[in-house]
C-alpha cells in the first residue's frame, strides 16, 4: 500500500539520448493540465500538472553515464504549506491566473491526500541528441474525503472544492484544459453527471483501465464566457454503493518485525493480485548504515516456497558514509504475496550523533518498487469476448502493460537511545563508583590477612633486649 | 579499605557483625517493613506531574457529542451478537467502513495446554476486527484505542463508544498519527495474536492469519472496558504483564482529563484520599498501595494494556464501573475524556519517555519513585548479606582470635568448605524444580488415566503433589557425602542458599519491586534464622509458612481483605487452586514469568533451606 503523501526528493538525472520528444518543442511552452477523478467511494482526486520546456545551451556528448545517476530519499518531511508556496513561485503565472488560482493552500492541506512533486529532465532536440530542451513539470496530486469536507455528501464542485472557480487562462500558457473521468461505472447508462456539459470527449488507456473523460479548454472562449468564470459540478445521478474500492494488481507493504532494541527484521509484502499473469518487479531498498543488515537472513517467498531472485546488486554499508544499497529482481507469481524479509540489528550510535529527538525513532527510506503491470483491460475476460477475434491474435503490447513505480511507507525504527537526563548522569556516576568498590570488595573477601610479628625491632629495642637480657629479664 | 585490610580493626570489625548480628538483622529488617509503609505517607509520595512538553502545555477542546449513537450502536452491536454468538464480524466490518475506516481482519486459533475452567475455554478460535483510521502523511506512526470482548465481558457499550469515537474523529483534520480500532475476540488471546501479528512474531505458539494493514509504530495504546450506559467511575488500570508498567505520563494525562471532566476516577478500586494531614488519608493510600504490590507482583495482565508493555508500547486500561453512587455519567462524558486522551497523546513527538517508568502509586495523584521505593527491599536484603557475612566469617574462623584459635587448633578439613557435599543438594532440588516446572502439564493425560480428575484438576493435583514431594525427598542426601564436621555441612549449604536467595530476590527486586519485596519480607525471616539445630518443629512451621505457595495463599487472603471481600478458608482454598491454574496457563498463553521464576529458581532455594533445617 502507498502511503499518502510524503515528499520525495528524487533527482534523478539520466543523461543521454532519451527516447523523448523527437520533434523540436517549442521554446518556454507552458502547459497545464488539471485531472479530476471522481472515486466511488465519495472522494474525489484532482491532479494538477504544470509543464515548461526551455533550451539550454548544455552541449553533451551521446552515452548514458551511470556515474551521474543519483538516488537520494528524505524519509521525515511532512509535506506542510511552507512547501506549497515555494513550489507556486515556480509557475509562470504564479497563482493569478490559469489553473493556479485553484491552489489554496488551507483547502488544499484539508485532504486525504497530498502529494507534491517536481520533475526536471533533459529533452533532446534532435535524433542524435546534440543539443538538448529541460523541461520541468510540477505535479501536485489531492484526494478530497468524503468524510472530511463533504460530510458525507457525494457531489462536487470546482467550488466546493477549491473554494474558488476557474475564470481566464494564464497568458502564457499554450495549453489549458480541465479534463473530468466520466467513466461509466459497471452498467451501460452513466452514474455520474457533469455540468457544464462539456463540448469534448476524450477516450484513452490510463492505467491499464479505459476511461472516459469530459474536456474544458480554457483557452476555448466558449467555456469561460457563458457565465464568465467556469465552475464545474458533479452529480452522482445513482450514489454508489459503500463497497470497497477496486484492489490494484499490484500493490506492496512494508514494515519492521520483532520487538526489543537489540535486533529486528524489514519486511516487504509484495501483492501480485492478477489472476493469472505473473510478473517482474525491481525492488530497491536503501538503508541507512546503523541498521546492520545480515544479508544471509534474506528470504524471499512467495505461496510458501523459495523464490529466487534473478538479479541481485548488494552494496554494503560504510559507517557513517553511505547506507546499504540493495536491489533485485523478482518474478511475483500470478495472485501471490511474496515476502521479502531480512534481519538486522541497531548500531549504537555516538551520542553526537542523536537527532535532538531521539526517542523518536529514525526513518527509514521507502522501498521502491518499478514493474511493468498487466492492464485491467487486457485481465476482463468479458472483453475478450466482446473483442474481435483479432485482438487476441495480435496482443497490442502498448495496453497489455504499463510502467508504475511504487514507493513504501517509510519505517521508523527506535534505536538504544541513552537517558540523555540527570538520572543518566547518576546511573553512570553509580556504575563507576560501583565498579571501583567491587575491586577493593573482592580483594578483601578473598585475600586472607595474617599478622607478621616483627623479628626484630629498632636500634633502640634491640640495645633494650641486650641490657635486659644481661641482666636476665626476658626481652620486650 | 584502609579499614578493612587493616588486620587489628578488621578482627574487631568482624567481631561486631558477629556479635552485633541477630540485632542488626531485625533492625534490617523492620527498617525495610517500616519504610516501605511509610511510602504511603507525604514526605515520601510526591504529587504527579506532567513531564511531557507535547502533552502538558497544549490546551485541546473535546467536542464529541455521539452519546446517542454511541447507544444505538451499543445496542446494534449486542444484537447481532446475541443472534450470531460469537462476535459479529460482518456487523463490525460493515459499520466500521461506513464510518471511513480502513478494515481488516484477522483470524486465530490457539489451543491452551490445558482447559481454562476460569474462562471454559480449550481450543480457542476468533477472528479480531480492525480498522484504521488514516492521517495526511505516511503512516510511521499511530495509536490503538481496543476494545476486547470476551464470553464473560460483552463490552458492548465500549464498542458503540469506540464506534462512535471513530466516527468523530474520521470528521477531523488535525490528526498526526493514524489510528486504529480493535475490537478483539477471547479478550486477552485476541489481543495477544492481534500483536503478536502486528510485530511478526511467534511467542506463545498461537496460530493466526497475516495481517494485510499495518500503521507504523505504535505509539500508545488505551483499552476501554463499559459494560453500562451509565457509568459512577472510571477505574484505571496499569499493571501489566511481569510487572511491566506504562510510563508515568500516561496516567497523568487520564488524570488531567479527569479532573477536566469532572469524572470520579478510582485507581484499584478506591477514590483518592481528600484529606492528608489526619490518619485517614495515608491509611486509605496504604491500602491502595497494597493492592497496587499485589496486583504487580502477580505479574498478570490486569487488561488488554498489559499485553501492549512488552512492545514497548505505552498503554492502560480504563473500565467504566457502574455502582450505588447516585451521580452517574453518561458515554458522552466518557467519550469526551478518550477524545482528550487521543488529541494530547496526537501532538506527542517523540514516544512518551520524559516520566517515570517504575513507580508506585498509592493513589491516582500521588506517586513514589524508584529511588524512594527501593530502600524498603535493600534493607530487607541486607538481612540476608549480614546472615551471609555472618556464615562466612564463622566457616572461615576469621572472627576468632589468634588466641581463641590457638586453643582449639583448626582441623584440616575445617579450612576448605566441603563443597562436594553441597553438589547433591543443589542438584536435587533443582531437578525438582524442573520436575515442577515441567510435569503437571506434561504428565496431565497419564494423571486423567489413572485419576477421577479433569485437565486442570490434573495439573493442579499434580503440582501440589510435587511440591509436598519436594518436601520429603531431599534431606538425606549429604550423610552418603561427608561424614567429618557436620556443622561446617550446612552452614556452607545455608551460606550458598542465603546468596542464591539474596541474588534472586535482588534481580526481581530490580525488574518488578513489588514481586521482589513481597517474597523477600515472607522468605527472608526463615532463611535467615534456619539452622538444624533450637526448636526445629517451629522453625520448620516457620518454613511452610513463608514458602512460596504459603505467600501466594496468603496474599491472595489479604488482596480479598484490601478488596473488602473477604475470602472464607474453603473459598480462599479454591481461589488458591483456581490462581495456580492460572498461574500456569498465563505461561503458556502470554509468556508471564512468574511460574517459571516460583518453579525453577524460587522453590528449589527454598527447598535448599528445608534442607539445612533437616541436616542432621
Amino acid at each position: 500500500m502507498a502511503a499518502p503523501v510524503r515528499i520525495f526528493l528524487l533527482v534523478l538525472l539520466l543523461l543521454g539520448p532519451g527516447g523523448w520528444g523527437r520533434a523540436e518543442p517549442p521554446r518556454d511552452s507552458l502547459r497545464e493540465e488539471l485531472v479530476i477523478t471522481p472515486l466511488p467511494s465519495g472522494d474525489v482526486a484532482a491532479t494538477f500538472q504544470f509543464r515548461t520546456r526551455w533550451d539550454s545551451e548544455l552541449q553533451r556528448e551521446g552515452g548514458t553515464d551511470h556515474s551521474f545517476l543519483r538516488y537520494a530519499v528524505l524519509p521525515r518531511e511532512v509535506v506542510c504549506t511552507e512547501n506549497l508556496t515555494p513550489w507556486k513561485k515556480l509557475l509562470p503565472c504564479s497563482s493569478k491566473a490559469g489553473l493556479s488560482v485553484l491552489l489554496k493552500a488551507d483547502r488544499l492541506f484539508h485532504t486525504s491526500y497530498h502529494s507534491q512533486a517536481v520533475h526536471i529532465r533533459p529533452v533532446c532536440r534532435n535524433a542524435r541528441c546534440t543539443s538538448v530542451s529541460w523541461e520541468l513539470r510540477q505535479t501536485l496530486s489531492v484526494v478530497f474525503d468524503a468524510f472530511v469536507t463533504g460530510q458525507g455528501k457525494k457531489d462536487w464542485s470546482l467550488f466546493r472544492m477549491f473554494s474558488r472557480t476557474l475564470t481566464e487562462p494564464c497568458p502564457l500558457a499554450s495549453e489549458s484544459r480541465v479534463y473530468v473521468d466520466v467513466t461509466s461505472y459497471g452498467q451501460d447508462n452513466e452514474t455520474l453527471e457533469v455540468y457544464p456539459p462539456p463540448l469534448t470527449t476524450y477516450q484513452d488507456v490510463i492505467l491499464g483501465t479505459r476511461k472516459t473523460y469530459a474536456v474544458y479548454d480554457l483557452l476555448d472562449a466558449a467555456v469561460v464566457s457563458n457565465s464568465r468564470s467556469l465552475n464545474i459540478q458533479l452529480k452522482w445521478k445513482r450514489p454508489p454503493e459503500n463497497e470497497a474500492p477496486p484492489v490494484p494488481f499490484l500493490y506492496a507493504q512494508r514494515y519492521v518485525s520483532g520487538y526489543g532494541l537489540q535486533s529486528g527484521q524489514l519486511s516487504t509484502l509484495l501483492y501480485n493480485t492478477h489472476p493469472y499473469r505473473a510478473f517482474p518487479v525491481l525492488l530497491l531498498d536503501t538503508v541507512p548504515w546503523y541498521l546492520r543488515l545480515y544479508v544471509h537472513t534474506l528470504t524471499i517467498t512467495s505461496k510458501g516456497k523459495e523464490n529466487k531472485p534473478s538479479y541481485i546488486h548488494y552494496q554494503p554499508a560504510q559507517d557513517r558514509m553511505q547506507p546499504h544499497l540493495l536491489e533485485m529482481l523478482i518474478q511475483l507469481p500470478a495472485s501471490s504475496i511474496t515476502k521479502v524479509s531480512i534481519q538486522f540489528e541497531r548500531a549504537l550510535l555516538k551520542w553526537t550523533e542523536y537527532t535532538p529527538d531521539p526517542n523518536h525513532g529514525f526513518y527509514v527510506s521507502p522501498s521502491v518498487l518499478s514493474a511493468l503491470v498487466p492492464s485491467v483491460v487486457a485481465a476482463k475476460p468479458g472483453d475478450w469476448e466482446e473483442s474481435p477475434l483479432f485482438n487476441s491474435l495480435f496482443p497490442v503490447s502498448d495496453s497489455s502493460s504499463y510502467f508504475v513505480r511504487l514507493y513504501t511507507e517509510p519505517l521508523l525504527v527506535s534505536l538504544p537511545t541513552p537517558d540523555f537526563s540527570m538520572p543518566y548522569n547518576v546511573v553512570c556516576l553509580t556504575c563507576t563508583v560501583v565498579a571501583v568498590c567491587y575491586g577493593s570488595f573482592y580483594n578483601l573477601l578473598t585475600r586472607t590477612f595474617q599478622i607478621e610479628e616483627p623479628r626484630k625491632g629498632g636500634l633502640v629495642k634491640r640495645l633494650a633486649n641486650l641490657i635486659r637480657r644481661a641482666r636476665g629479664v626476658p626481652p620486650l | 579499605m584502609g579499614l578493612l585490610s587493616d588486620p587489628v580493626r578488621r578482627r574487631a570489625l568482624a567481631r561486631l557483625v558477629l556479635r552485633l548480628n541477630a540485632p542488626l538483622c531485625v533492625l534490617s529488617y523492620v527498617a525495610g517493613i517500616a519504610w516501605f509503609l511509610a511510602l504511603a505517607f507525604p514526605p515520601l509520595t510526591q504529587r504527579t506531574y506532567m513531564s511531557e512538553n507535547a502533552m502538558g502545555s497544549t490546551m485541546v477542546e473535546e467536542q464529541f457529542a455521539g452519546g446517542d449513537r454511541a447507544r444505538s450502536l451499543a445496542r446494534d452491536f449486542a444484537a447481532h451478537r446475541r443472534k450470531s454468538g460469537a462476535l459479529p464480524v460482518a456487523w463490525l466490518e460493515r459499520t466500521m467502513r461506513s464510518v471511513g475506516l480502513e478494515v481488516y481482519t484477522q483470524s486465530f486459533s490457539r489451543k491452551l495446554p490445558f482447559p481454562d475452567e476460569t474462562h471454559e475455554r480449550y481450543m480457542v478460535s476468533g477472528i479480531n476486527v480492525y480498522g484504521i483510521l488514516r492521517h495526511l502523511a505516511a503512516s510511521t506512526e499511530s495509536l490503538v484505542l481496543t476494545v476486547p470482548c470476551g464470553p464473560d465481558s460483552t463490552n458492548s457499550q465500549a464498542v458503540g463508544l469506540m464506534l462512535a469515537l471513530a466516527a468523530h474523529f474520521r470528521g477531523q483534520i488535525y490528526w498526526a498519527k493514524d489510528i486504529i480500532f480493535l475490537v478483539t475476540e477471547h479478550d486477552l488471546l485476541g489481543t495477544e495474536a492481534w500483536l503478536e501479528a502486528y510485530h511478526d512474531v511467534n511467542i506463545t505458539g498461537m496460530q493466526s492469519s497475516p495481517l494485510q494493514g499495518r500503521a507504523g509504530a505504535i505509539q500508545a495504546a488505551v483499552a476501554l472496558e463499559l459494560s453500562s450506559d451509565v457509568v459512577t467511575s472510571l477505574d484505571v488500570a496499569v499493571e501489566g504483564l511481569n510487572g511491566q508498567l506504562p510510563n508515568l505520563d500516561l496516567l497523568n494525562l487520564f488524570q488531567t482529563f479527569c479532573q477536566k471532566g469532572g469524572l470520579l476516577c478510582t485507581l484499584q478500586g478506591k477514590l483518592q484520599p481528600q484529606d492528608w494531614t489526619s490518619i485517614d488519608g495515608p491509611l486509605q493510600s496504604v491500602q491502595t498501595l497494597l493492592l497496587m504490590v499485589l496486583q504487580q507482583a502477580s505479574g498478570r495482565p490486569h487488561g488488554a494494556h498489559g499485553l501492549f508493555l512488552r512492545y514497548r508500547v505505552e498503554a492502560l486500561t480504563l473500565r467504566g464501573i457502574n455502582s450505588f453512587r447516585q451521580y452517574k455519567y453518561d458515554l458522552v462524558a466518557v467519550g469526551k475524556a478518550l477524545e482528550g486522551m487521543f488529541r494530547k497523546l496526537n501532538h506527542l513527538l517523540e514516544r512518551l519517555h520524559q516520566s517515570f517508568f517504575f513507580y508506585l502509586l498509592p493513589a491516582l495523584s500521588r506517586f513514589v519513585s524508584i529511588g524512594l521505593y527501593m530502600p524498603a527491599a535493600g534493607f530487607l536484603l541486607l538481612v540476608l548479606g549480614l546472615k551471609a557475612l555472618e556464615l562466612w566469617m564463622q566457616l572461615h574462623e576469621a572472627g576468632v582470635g589468634p588466641e581463641e584459635a590457638g586453643e582449639n587448633p583448626p582441623h584440616p578439613l575445617t579450612q576448605g568448605v566441603g563443597l562436594a557435599s553441597l553438589v547433591a543438594p543443589l542438584l536435587v532440588s533443582q531437578a525438582m524444580g524442573l520436575a515442577l516446572y515441567i510435569l503437571p502439564v506434561l504428565g496431565q493425560h497419564v494423571a486423567t488415566q489413572h485419576f477421577p480428575v479433569a485437565e486442570a484438576e490434573a495439573v493442579v493435583l499434580t503440582l501440589l503433589a510435587i511440591y509436598a514431594a519436594g518436601l520429603a525427598l531431599p534431606h538425606n542426601t549429604h550423610r552418603v557425602v561427608s561424614t567429618q564436621a557436620p556443622d561446617r555441612g550446612w552452614m556452607a549449604l545455608k551460606l550458598v542458599a542465603l546468596i542464591y536467595l539474596a541474588l534472586q530476590l535482588a534481580c526481581i527486586t530490580l525488574t518488578n519491586f513489588s514481586l521482589g519485596f513481597l517474597l523477600a519480607a515472607s522468605m527472608v525471616p526463615a532463611a535467615a534464622i534456619t539452622k538444624p539445630s533450637g526448636p526445629r518443629a517451629l522453625y520448620a512451621a516457620l518454613l511452610v509458612l513463608t514458602s512460596p505457595a504459603a505467600t501466594l495463599l496468603g496474599s491472595l487472603f489479604l488482596w480479598r481483605e484490601l478488596q473488602e471481600a473477604p475470602l472464607s478458608l474453603t473459598e480462599g482454598w479454591q481461589l488458591f487452586l483456581a490462581t495456580l491454574a492460572q498461574g500456569v496457563l498465563e505461561h503458556h498463553t502470554y509468556g508471564a514469568l512468574l511460574f517459571p521464576l516460583l518453579a525453577l529458581g524460587l522453590y528449589p532455594c527454598w527447598l535448599l533451606f528445608w534442607n539445612v533445617l533437616f541436616w542432621k
